[in-house]
């Protein structure tokens, strides 16, 4: 995998404060939930941003690719990104 | 990714055409995609909905006049779709009609996709699984009067050349761009599709030539059958399947991620070439700003009980009219055959039976328009979506999933559309658990119960000068519902639907004013789904049950020669020795301490069959079908306050009627909603179960409701 190149630092997408533009560097977690995130377009090199965050703090808001998606935390948690460059 | 990635587009040249023939032309596109407007626009109002055979599916398809020299096509509206790849019920339904396995539905000629030009790159996602088909497509881009106006633009032209498919823009209101698609979709009828494949890493490509070197060599058939969720069900291929899997996780375990990032790597450059990207920030702005306050931390919430109190203060005000003139039309129409028929059976059997049971039902049309009305301009706004994302903690708290939110606040129009609507949950437990709660939200089905009670005993009172008794009962009912089914969730999930809590992705679609069209559509379909239930089902029992009351008659009395006053004796007396009245008097004794005399007990038994049925019964338990002048429903509630026990004390007080609804709020009673969870779970076990423990819940919740007010010292 070319993207895991140590230099860059990466954070998963849940630990990301809002507006900061990132790049989505790998989906990990197995089966139906990876699959339906990356059809919805959350695939690597994908720009990425948390907007917000539903009343009680979770779900989170992201956008990506134009348009806003909402995942839970945990969903989140599987998501790694990286600072854009 | 060390894949080299490239796609192979090639464009087959039509044959010469032959004799015109009915075209079959499948429309797909994303949720949100401007997909029903299209389909408006496309067939007028020349459309039917169905069910997919054996599945709950809605099947909508309608004739599409491409010209005026062709036979109209057959337009096939596929379900909304993001991707075509997953097991859920919709997916499959989409791939069964796109090979033409779908009972009497042809092959499409050509796939129309609906692509939401604001929405460029996700939307194209689908097209790129579509274009595997091997059928023509034609893309339909909406929206572009949003993105004119925010003067992002897009090279039509330059994106049909990217994807190798025509691209028509299109207005659907305003009626753009549909010739264009006409004859675009005629042109191509008669190809084949250009096709569209990846090339995927060195290792994924050796398996794919391998396991289709295995059978036909269909380079398609072996990749779908590598990547999709389920194996193939052949022995030596799923053996193989799976043998080519294990192989490929070795030297990579995110191999299965490759399609995807292919399609999308291409999608981006299509889109580069065709988009000026400048612009296109702007097109969610707007979106972005609102959802600031609608998912905003403390207003969010507030709003949302405001949307909801705003709902159901409207359909008990702005119904009023309307209702009470259909009442009276009812009530006249009786009158009228009462004056111009001669007296006897036959129009007893047409006023007390027909008139009183259709007419008692059709009253509650103005609200159940209403309360599409809200619920179809709170999802074309997008605002539906906002509520699953601020429900979906709570929801999540007893184990459901934000999904639910939505067909669980449908069910408060009806159960049945909303245990339809639970096939976008994936997951089955949580699906049969939404399933299972659905029917506690209160239905339209008991407003008429709920209405006649509050009429009866809690009209006038007003609290703060504006709110009416009556309202907070009525939300006190829909609340008791709610915390019922959270409690029966939390419980079901904890122990025979266990489960780990169940993902939730979901789109929140830009916010856009919602169409009058497709709108007043919604209402008017749910409206009629309503009549013909009315009509039909309705009217079966409304004379049976007239049936039931009216014999073994005793011969002396009839209601002709009688005059009013005595008539109504005679009938109770009547009604005593009939049928019903014995099937009441024998669970007499079974409901007494809930506070129900046998008389109720009818109207129960009956409502067993569908909710509303309960007032159409009592109208003919009490006598008190439409007259001449009086309208029926004041006439009605005057019966009820009215009716004495045999030992002279009222057989209704408000604590009855509070015990009433609240039994009404817990138990299943809809056949309609039975034979929907029935088809929805593919047994009985759980209609059956269904309706066991709601009558439980319903006979404990109704006996503590009126034993308890009579320690409280009411009633």
């Amino acid at each position: 995998m070319n993207n895991s190149d140590p230099s860059i630092k990466t954070s998963s997408l849940d630990s990301i404060p809002f507006d900061v533009e990132t790049r989505v560097v790998r989906v990990g977690g197995t089966g139906a939930i990876a699959r339906r995130l990356m059809e919805m377009g959350v695939v690597p090199g994908a720009p990425i941003k948390v907007v917000r965050t539903a009343p009680l703090g979770d779900p989170i808001v992201v956008s990506i690719r134009n348009y806003f998606l909402a995942l839970r935390q945990g969903e989140a948690k599987m998501i790694t990104v990286a600072a854009s460059a | 990714m060390n894949s080299s990635i490239s796609s192979t587009i090639t464009q087959v040249s039509p044959p010469t055409s032959s004799a015109p023939r009915q075209l079959t032309v499948a429309l797909a596109g994303n949720p949100n995609a401007g997909k029903t407007s299209l389909f408006n626009a496309l067939t007028g109002m020349r459309q039917k909905v169905a069910n997919y055979p054996g599945v709950t599916v809605e099947r909508k398809e309608g004739c599409w006049t491409l010209s005026p020299e062709l036979p109209g096509a057959r337009l096939i509206d596929l379900p909304g779709l993001y991707s075509l790849d997953a097991a859920s019920l919709d997916e499959q339904i989409a791939r069964d009609v796109l090979v033409g396995g779908v009972e009497d539905v042809a092959r499409p000629d050509v796939i129309v996709v609906a692509v939401d030009a604001t929405n460029l790159e996700r939307n194209l996602y689908l097209v790129t699984q579509l274009l595997e088909y091997g059928r023509p497509v034609i893309i339909a881009l909406t929206m572009i009067d949003l993105t004119e106006k925010m003067g992002v633009a897009i090279d039509a032209e330059k994106l049909s050349v990217g994807l190798g498919v025509p691209v028509i823009p299109v207005v659907a209101k305003q009626k753009r761009g549909i010739d264009k698609l006409s004859s675009a979709v005629i042109k191509a009828a008669n190809s084949e599709g250009p096709g569209c494949s990846f090339r995927l890493s060195k290792e994924v490509e050796q398996e794919i030539e391998a396991l289709a070197a295995l059978d036909s060599g269909d380079r398609e058939a072996a990749a779908r059958d590598l990547f999709t969720d389920h194996l193939p069900s052949e022995t030596t291929r799923r053996n193989a399947v799976k043998a080519a899997r294990e192989r490929l996780a070795e030297i990579n375990p995110h191999w299965w991620q490759e399609p995807m990032i292919a399609r999308y790597k291409w999608i981006e450059r299509v889109v580069e070439d065709a988009l000026d990207k400048k612009g296109e920030a702007k097109l969610s702005s707007a979106t972005n700003r609102i959802d600031a306050v609608i998912t905003h931390k403390i207003l969010g919430p507030v709003i949302l009980v405001a949307v909801m109190l705003l709902v159901f203060q409207t359909i008990f005000s702005w119904s009023r009219v309307p209702m009470d003139l259909i009442d009276h039309g009812f009530a006249s129409l009786g009158g009228l055959i009462r004056a111009h028929m001669a007296p006897g059976l036959l129009v007893d059997l047409l006023v007390d039976g027909v008139i009183a049971g259709v007419g008692g039902v059709m009253v509650f049309l103005p609200q159940i328009l209403l309360l599409f009305l809200f619920i179809s301009i709170l999802e074309d706004s997008g605002y539906m979506a906002r509520a699953a994302v601020i429900m979906d903690r709570l929801m999540r708290g007893v184990g459901l999933h934000g999904k639910a939110f939505m067909p669980l606040l449908s069910s408060f129009a009806c159960a049945i559309p909303g245990i339809m609507s639970t096939r976008t949950i994936e997951n089955p437990k949580d699906r049969l658990a939404t399933i299972m709660i659905a029917p506690f939200m209160s239905c339209s089905a008991r407003l008429p119960v709920y209405t006649l009670m509050i009429a009866a005993f809690f009209s006038t009172q007003k609290v703060f000068g504006f709110l009416s008794v009556g309202a907070l009962i009525i939300m006190g009912m829909y609340l008791l519902g709610i915390s019922v089914a959270i409690v029966v969730a939390f419980i079901l999930k904890r122990t025979i639907l266990k489960a780990p809590p169940p993902p939730f992705v979901m789109e929140l679609p830009p916010y856009r004013v919602p169409g009058l069209v497709n709108v007043g559509h919604t209402m008017l379909t749910r409206a009629g789904l309503f009549v013909k239930r009315a009509g039909t089902v309705i009217m079966a029992i409304s004379i049976l049950l007239w049936a039931l009351a009216a014999f073994p008659r005793s011969g002396q009395t009839t209601s002709a020669d009688a005059d009013p006053s005595q008539g109504a004796n005679e009938s109770a007396e009547r009604i005593q020795h009939s049928y019903a009245g014995q099937i009441g008097r024998l669970i007499e004794p079974a409901i007494k301490p809930l506070g129900f005399d046998w008389k109720i007990g009818i109207g129960l038994i009956s409502s067993f069959a569908a909710r509303e049925t309960l007032v159409s019964t009592l109208s003919i338990v009490y006598n008190v079908g439409p007259s001449e002048s009086k309208e029926a429903s004041t006439s009605l509630i005057a019966a009820v306050r009215d009716a004495k026990r045999p030992d002279g004390t009222p057989a209704w007080t408000p604590l009855v009627a509070l015990s009433l609804m609240v039994f009404f709020v817990l138990a299943c009673q809809c056949m309609s909603t039975v034979a929907v969870v029935r088809r929805e779970t593919n047994s009985w076990r759980w209609p059956l179960f269904m309706i066991g423990y709601m009558l439980v819940l319903a006979y404990l919740g109704s006996l503590i409701t009126y034993q308890g007010g009579h320690l409280l010292g009411f009633g």
